[in-house]
């Protein structure tokens, strides 16, 4: 009975230390779990500010801007533009 | 000294033990204490088994804590997808100022020159004493803040919050509005469409370590949800090229504003709407309901002859008239009641589609009186004057349309050349919607359409037909506004010059000059609506202040979407004299 006993006890100990180590396991992966999850908010904000740097580089000011002072871009004028038209197509 | 005596000490110094006391005594007390012990076990296991809700909550609150998980609002997008209006996360830099008391003046100094400020200023933020909370800067970008952080100052903290930018600035600040500093909605579409851009905040409740770590996820109260996106008719590239050409129009004819609209011709979507003067949503700080009104859609004008073609289009309709019809202009003045109408210029007989083509007060009068008010006046309700366009904008203008019932012959003669009523610029585009889909109106959008509007015929095809010629004369050589002419395209439009209504009657100095029309005739695709409001330059007419600005806006905007010419051998074709009247 007694030897019975003991072993119960052992086998009681085991298994709480048990859950206490699978507790500290999943504590400790979830921490993990949580920065993975802060990095990615902060990858997810990075991108928000880049796009709205390439959206503010983009601007049609500035392109336009660029195009005609550093480029020397201009609109085609009439005289110089010729229109194709589609064989059978309608002009 | 020696013990002889058994007899207690205690019981020498306390006689009343030598007392014989009653037996109930003592069991009194010892019921007392059962007693006492039976309550304490009751009220134990009343706590542990009958309520242990409470108990444990209480534990739970030493340990658990509700974080707030912040939603982010919405971006608003063009057609096309570029960004209009985006939030991005910003820190805010608050503190306690009782905590900042032993702070030493270098390390203060450091502060205030990470956050940019003079130490003065800061020191002077904190000096009340009282206070638990004070913000030293308001949204600064989360690097400048880490910098700050660095420095570890006691009683500094950092906030997350958002903030909203607008990369293409002034020239969508119309449109899409802006923001107040607690996310909400003030002007423009961020007003319009507060609810589906706001997020709403979520929470959840987590066991948090000694470090402050979170280390178990206990439930998610509530799941936050980020703002949806609102995507708008708008083109950028096509709100661009009509803010800078509405600009430099502005600019060069000293007006004191002006407004653009470009309607897509099929579909009823606004593809660009702008606005003189403008502002920088970014920047607010020097900013005035002048520069912040969406003139086009809140503001109302007398629209002049740009409402001729909805008088002859109706006179067509009923077959009172035909586009060849002689009507006697002679001698350019009329008289109706005690009132005279003039025009500009004295034309003599002309024919229909010449009161259009050069913009004959008289004719269109003349026309208009052949037709009971009730007619006219159904029709410019059903064309949807006096009535908000229903885009959804904030502040849309009714515009001012008398009933019909009360119309005399004069307001009814007036109104056919667009005085006596008053509409904005927004509903004038719209309107002529009838005149690029065979007679029916479309319904305007600023939002990206997916589905085919559902219109309301107003004209007859064969009548629209008709119209649309007249309004192509009315750009042509000898029509009031050949500048309006776009090389390779067959344009269609109408001038419009009205004095400016003042106090109960009209300023002839001062003039809002307009041009409305539609290309390529054949297959319209653009409504290009013009408005200058008091050109001061030398200039007032319709035909020379407003219709160059159709002309480049059109004419960018078939080249930018790649629409064919449908007269390509209009090419070098240069524009004839300046018209007569607009």
């Amino acid at each position: 009975m007694l030897r019975v006993n003991i072993l119960l006890l052992v086998l009681v100990v085991g298994c709480a230390l048990g859950v206490i180590t699978s507790q500290h396991q999943a504590r400790k992966l979830f921490v993990e779990l949580e920065n993975e999850q802060d990095t990615a908010k902060k990858i997810a904000e990075e991108w928000t500010q880049l796009q709205l740097e390439q959206s503010t580089w983009a601007t049609n000011k500035r392109v336009a801007a660029i195009a005609q002072s550093q480029l020397g871009m201009r609109l085609p004028d009439p005289s110089t533009t010729t229109v194709l038209t589609m064989e059978g197509a309608q002009p | 000294m020696k013990f002889e005596k058994r007899t207690p000490r205690f019981e020498k110094r306390t006689p009343e033990l030598r007392l014989k006391l009653e037996g109930w005594r003592s069991r009194l007390v010892l019921v007392l204490a059962i007693g006492g012990f039976a309550v304490l076990l009751g009220r134990a296991f009343y706590l542990q088994a009958l309520d242990h809700g409470f108990l444990q909550a209480k534990g739970e609150a030493r340990y658990t804590r509700v974080i707030e998980l912040p939603a982010s609002r919405g971006p608003v997008k063009d057609r096309n997808g570029q960004l209009l209006a985006v939030s991005t996360a910003v820190e805010s830099i608050w503190a306690i100022p009782d905590e900042l008391d032993d702070v030493q003046d270098a390390k203060l100094r450091a502060l205030a020159a990470a956050l940019g400020e003079n130490a003065a200023g800061i020191r002077q933020k904190i000096a009340n004493k009282d206070r638990q909370f004070v913000y030293l800067k308001r949204q600064i970008s989360p690097d400048q803040a880490a910098k700050v952080m660095a420095l570890h100052v006691p009683g500094v903290f950092q906030q997350r919050e958002f903030r909203r930018y607008y990369p293409a600035g002034e020239v969508m600040a119309h449109v899409v509005g802006f923001t107040g500093i607690e996310d909400n909605g003030q002007e423009g579409i961020e007003l319009a469409a507060q609810r589906r851009l706001a997020g709403t905040p979520g929470s959840r409740k987590v066991i948090k370590d000694r470090r402050g770590r979170v280390v178990e996820d206990v439930e998610s109260l509530r799941p936050p949800r980020d703002g949806q996106d609102v995507t708008l008719a708008i083109d950028q590239r096509l709100q661009f090229l009509a803010h800078r050409e509405l600009r430099t129009a502005v600019e060069t004819n000293h007006a004191k504003g002006g407004s653009a609209v470009i309607v897509d011709a099929r579909t009823g979507e606004v593809l660009a709407l702008v606005n003189q003067p403008d502002y920088n949503p970014n920047n607010r700080a020097m900013v005035t309901g002048r520069q912040t009104r969406n003139r086009s859609v809140t503001d109302v004008f007398e629209p002049g002859s740009t409402l001729k073609p909805f008088t002859i289009a109706a006179a067509l309709d009923d077959g009172l008239v035909k586009p060849d019809t002689i009507i006697q202009t002679a001698p350019g003045k009329l008289t109706i009641g005690r009132a005279t109408i003039s025009d500009a210029h004295a034309h003599g007989a002309l024919t229909v589609a010449q009161v259009i083509q050069k913009s004959s007060n008289i004719g269109t009068a003349k026309i208009q009186l052949m037709m009971p008010a009730k007619r006219m006046g159904t029709v410019y309700e059903e064309l949807g004057f006096g009535a908000p366009p229903h885009t959804g904008f904030p502040g849309e203008a009714r515009g001012l349309l008398r009933p019909w019932a009360h119309w005399r012959p004069i307001e009814q003669a007036t109104m056919a050349y667009g005085q006596g009523i008053a509409v904005s610029l927004l509903q004038v585009a719209r309107a002529y919607t009838v005149f690029t889909n065979g007679g029916v109106l479309l319904p305007l959008s600023l939002l990206r359409q997916d589905a085919p509007a559902i219109g309301k015929r107003i004209y007859s095809a064969e009548t629209v037909v008709q119209v649309d010629r007249m309004m192509e004369m009315a750009v042509g050589r000898e029509g009031t506004a050949p500048l309006a002419q776009v090389p390779g395209y067959r344009v269609a439009g109408k001038t419009g010059t009205a004095y400016k209504a003042e106090r109960g009657g009209y300023d002839v100095h001062r003039y809002v000059a307009s041009f409305v029309g539609f290309a390529p005739v054949s297959d319209p695709r653009f409504i290009v609506a013009v408005m200058l409001d008091e050109p001061s330059a030398g200039k007032h007419f319709g035909g020379d202040v407003s219709a160059p600005v159709f002309a480049s806006v059109m004419g960018a905007a078939l080249r930018m979407m790649s629409v064919p010419p449908d007269a390509p051998q209009t090419f070098n074709v240069q524009a004839g004299r300046a018209g007569s009247e607009g």
